[in-house]
């Protein structure tokens, strides 16, 4: 397994459509986190400092987005374009039956090509978290405190766990189709689906539910809502997205309510609020991490069982 | 004579089709094993529950003493299988590719470089062993699928096809090599073709195949006095082609 894991990694780390993919991201971070972090040292100008300053930097929206909203969107990229030809490129190179035939046992394969990911995410997410975090350092003059850093830990945990969960399931259409242009079309496909799509599916799966007959009846009304809520926690990006939110927002208390503020309002706001304290933090958003754990084993387990079935025939 | 590939009844259905069809065949120490038959006679098939790559629907094989089906790990210790058109990591080079089979099977560190050079040596590949395998001809490709079994000091050779795509020339040097691998390391070959009268020259026995079921095996003077009678000549081809028109 170590064999294949570390040549799967000189594979991606040398693979260019990784390196471009990368250096995207890179750079429009660096970029939308220097506006962000140019924004805030304006706003605090002549303001005493409140607390937790330094996760505004990742959360506040710049002229588009925040960087957290950018790695959701972008992170599973990441995932798919490591996993989608992890299996059948072996299949069409014809090396696939060259390395069943070797001995080791076959879910060997599967799980040092998923270490490597996992190990490439890891490094390149933590490396560009510390460039931002020396950006931030440096453009707005905050030192983050312990608290800060620990939800900063915890949200790349979060992060890493996601994109390995796009891994999993790109390998696992890296197994089910022979083509490679049909396994990373298939998920792609899921994955605009999930961004974008997620929001109307749930609300259609609620509507089917519990339908509201009168829309002036709260009681119908919050059925729905709930219904269409639960619906949309299949969506690996609704799980994180809430989870993120709820991480890097201590004033955040409950994982629905979303509030449309200026920074300004919201600083002021804060200063009348208690913040949630991390291990409360992390207490709300658990759940949601297991379920993201469960459906990235839920994406491991198909693979095996497929995988261990399939003909190796070189055709 | 110890058996070293050992079947009964080896039996593999694709739903109504018969891939293999009650095989029973034995293969002895130091043999070269010549396992002919036409286009989907199924000796890919055989080849693929020899190294418990396959399920058998019924039946059963030992291969080393070992059974495909529960101690395949054992098997793909000690056997070297070359695919039918085998293929390599284009992007590495001949060396590379060799270490990274090496590792795969666990050689000590130490004695990896030896083996790789070793193994080019014998193949007749020193010389190209840092070019990209993406560069390769067709010969040298078939001839570093050689090279990656011998790493790893195999007791049987299993392969497909090794002569197909290759020239006279090609052929010959692949026969030749495995005819000296047998020779001076005493390793036993089964390999399957359907380039009849090129095998006929190194093989100390054959199997014919067609549509799934083995109609003769024996030395190729046996299969001559059989179907042609003696005197008959020893041409391979003739016999072959007799035993197509029966089937
Ligand atoms: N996965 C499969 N599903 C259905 N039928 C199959 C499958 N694999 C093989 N077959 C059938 O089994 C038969 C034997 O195939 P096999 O590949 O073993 O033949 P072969 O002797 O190796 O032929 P060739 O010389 O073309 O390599 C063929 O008729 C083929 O169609
Ligand atoms: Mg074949």
């Amino acid at each position: 397994m170590w064999t294949i894991c570390k040549k799967e990694l000189a594979d991606h780390f040398s693979s260019t459509r990784f390196l471009i993919l990368f250096c995207l991201i890179l750079m429009v971070a660096l970029v939308s986190t220097y506006m962000v972090a140019t924004n805030i040292r304006q706003v605090l100008e002549g303001v005493s400092k409140p607390s937790n300053v330094f996760l505004l930097l990742f959360t506040t929206e710049g002229k588009f987005f925040s960087l957290v909203q950018f790695i959701a969107f972008f992170g599973p990229l990441l995932g798919i374009i490591m996993g989608f030809d992890a299996i059948n490129r072996e299949r069409q190179h014809r090396t696939l039956a060259k390395l069943v035939s070797q001995p080791i046992f076959r879910d060997a394969v599967i799980n040092g090509k998923f270490l490597a990911g996992v190990i490439t995410v890891s490094i390149a997410l933590v490396s560009m978290m510390l460039l931002l975090t020396g950006m931030g350092l440096i453009t707005v003059g905050v030192v983050p405190g312990w608290e800060e850093i620990g939800r900063l830990f915890v949200y790349l945990i979060v992060s890493i766990a996601y994109v390995s969960f796009w891994l999993g399931l790109a390998i696992l259409f890296s197994i089910l189709f022979r083509s490679l242009a049909t396994s990373a079309l298939a998920a792609v496909a899921l994955w605009i689906f999930f961004s974008f799509f997620m929001g109307f599916a749930s609300d259609l799966v609620a509507d089917a539910l519990s339908p509201v007959r009168n829309p002036r009846d709260p009681e119908e009304v919050v059925a729905n809502q709930r219904v269409s809520d639960a619906a949309s926690l299949v969506s690996p990006a609704v799980l994180y997205s809430k989870a993120t939110s709820t991480i890097l927002d201590p004033y955040r208390r409950s994982r629905g309510s979303v509030m449309i503020v200026g920074l300004l309002e919201k600083l002021s706001m804060e200063r009348f609020q208690s913040p949630l304290p991390l291990d409360q933090s992390i207490l709300v958003v658990w759940p949601y991490l297991t379920l993201l754990a469960a459906l990235t084993l839920i994406c491991f387990g198909l693979s095996y069982v497929i995988f261990m079935r399939q003909e190796i025939r070189s055709v | 004579m110890a058996a070293i590939i050992q079947t009964e009844n080896l039996t593999r259905r694709y739903g109504r089709q018969v891939a293999v069809d009650g095989l029973t065949l034995e293969i002895n120490e130091r043999e070269i094993f010549g396992f002919l038959g036409p286009n989907g006679a199924g000796k890919t098939t055989t080849i693929l529950m020899l190294l418990g790559l396959t399920e058998p629907t019924s039946g059963s094989a030992r291969v080393l003493g070992y059974d495909p089906t529960r101690d395949p790990l054992e098997i793909k210790r000690q056997v070297g299988y070359l695919p039918e058109n085998v293929g390599f990591y284009d992007d590495l080079t001949g060396r590379e590719n060799l270490r990274f089979m090496a590792e795969l099977n666990r050689l000590p560190e130490a004695r990896i470089t030896e083996k790789i050079e070793e193994a080019l040596r014998t193949v007749g590949l020193n010389g190209e062993g840092d070019k990209l395998v993406g560069a390769y001809s067709r010969g040298m490709r078939q001839r570093l699928g050689i090279a990656e079994l011998l790493i790893k000091d195999p007791k049987l050779l299993i392969l497909d096809e090794p002569t197909l795509g290759l020239d006279p020339d090609g052929t010959n040097k692949m026969l030749d090599l495995v005819h000296a691998l047998s020779r001076d390391r005493g390793i036993t070959v089964m390999l399957s073709s359907h380039q009849l009268e090129q095998v006929q020259r190194i093989c100390t026995r054959v199997g014919i195949m067609i549509k799934g079921k083995l109609v003769a095996v024996g030395t190729i003077e046996e299969l001559a006095k059989r179907k042609l009678g003696e005197g008959g000549g020893m041409n391979l081809e003739e016999i072959y082609m007799r035993y197509f028109k029966e089937a």
